[in-house]
């Protein structure tokens, strides 16, 4: 996978190393402000309560 | 250069480079040779390099989740905190008091706003939380919350909150430093009230029980609701005029939600101080010299 986008990047070996950059800080973004965010309450971490009715 | 030259080791590194050059044009001339009867290897190759990479793709989402609740949430806990405490303070300087309730029903108090600030003198003078009335997910992100209905600050019955300990701006990430006789203060718009926690004050031990047979600290499953009692664990029980509790509750062990910590506190009522503008009371400030910050 990782060989395939490396392969189908344009430009040479500068602009690819900087895409490669862009791409990574866009999938960080995602997983860090789209994905943990709304996957984190599903998981069983991080309960602080007690039952209180 | 990264073939190993089989024999040439030691004929010198002129050499050496030559047949370097040589090898990789030999290989380049078998490789077509090489590649059509293996399809299959060329196969299982890619396969257990597709494996591969989904591996540490997975390992790297795992460690960036992991930076996610440690650091991440702690920044937006942050701002969601100051903005809670800056509208509490705004409402304070106003005159306007969120606790005062015309008939003592929280209801008209909003979920997810500010009623009061916490101070730990243990853990050291820059400790402050503005707690907020409510302790769903939404809520416990702004700060430590307050479970509904359960008693007010200074009230008779059980003041209870719950807060996070790892991530989403930690207020609790120390409780289990506390020890027994350690005062957490409670600021509201007209009084400052300071809680000791139970257990032996001279030894520090949390497990010591009051009259009440409530401890200082205990850990204890989801399930059990009774720590929030108005005289926590004992079911039916009439809290007394003095029976004044703060009781703190945390997830245990970190990162975990198989059980909850839980510090019970009692108000001392000598301490209580009336607030007027926005410094501590001398005798309110005079606790962190007593705890030794």
């Amino acid at each position: 996978m990782y060989t395939w986008i490396w392969r189908h990047l344009p430009g040479t070996m500068p602009l690819k190393l900087l895409q490669t950059l862009v791409l990574v800080a866009a999938v960080s973004a995602l997983l860090l402000f789209v994905v943990f965010p709304w996957v984190e309450p599903h998981l069983p971490i991080n309960k602080v309560t007690v039952n209180h009715q | 250069m990264s073939g190993d030259p089989v024999s040439d080791g030691e004929d010198g590194s002129v050499l050496d480079l030559s047949d370097d050059d040589g090898d990789d044009g030999v290989v380049a001339t078998q490789a077509p040779d090489h590649r059509r009867p293996s399809n299959t290897g060329d196969t299982v190759r890619f396969v257990l390099r597709g494996i591969g990479q989904t591996l540490i793709t997975g390992g790297l989402i795992i460690l960036l989740f992991v930076v996610y609740e440690v650091y991440v949430t702690n920044i937006f806990a942050h701002q969601r905190q100051v903005r809670v405490h800056n509208a509490l303070e705004k409402k304070w300087a106003s005159g306007q008091d969120p606790l005062a309730l015309p008939g003592g029903n929280q209801s008209a108090i909003p979920i997810g706003s500010g009623i009061a600030n916490i101070y730990i003198p243990r853990f050291g003078r820059d400790f402050a939380f503005t707690v907020v009335q409510g302790t769903d997910d939404v809520s416990l992100e702004k700060g430590p919350g307050h479970y509904n209905d359960t008693a007010l600050p200074g009230e008779t019955g059980n003041f209870a909150i719950a807060g996070h300990r790892v991530g989403k701006g930690e207020p609790f990430l120390n409780l289990d430093h506390l020890k027994a006789g350690d005062d957490v203060i409670i600021e509201t718009r007209a009084k400052w009230y300071v809680y000791v926690v139970e257990g032996d004050p001279r030894t520090g031990n949390l497990s010591v029980r009051d009259a009440n047979n409530v401890p200082g600290r205990e850990i204890v499953n989801p399930s059990d609701g009774q720590v929030l009692l108005a005289v926590p664990d004992n079911p039916g029980r009439t809290p007394s005029s003095h029976d004044r509790y703060l009781t703190m509750t945390t997830c245990h062990p970190k990162f975990t939600a198989t059980q909850r910590m839980v510090l019970h506190a009692q108000l001392d009522p000598s301490l209580t101080a009336a607030r007027s503008g926005t410094t501590m009371p001398s005798s309110i400030s005079a606790l962190y010299n007593k705890a030794g910050v």
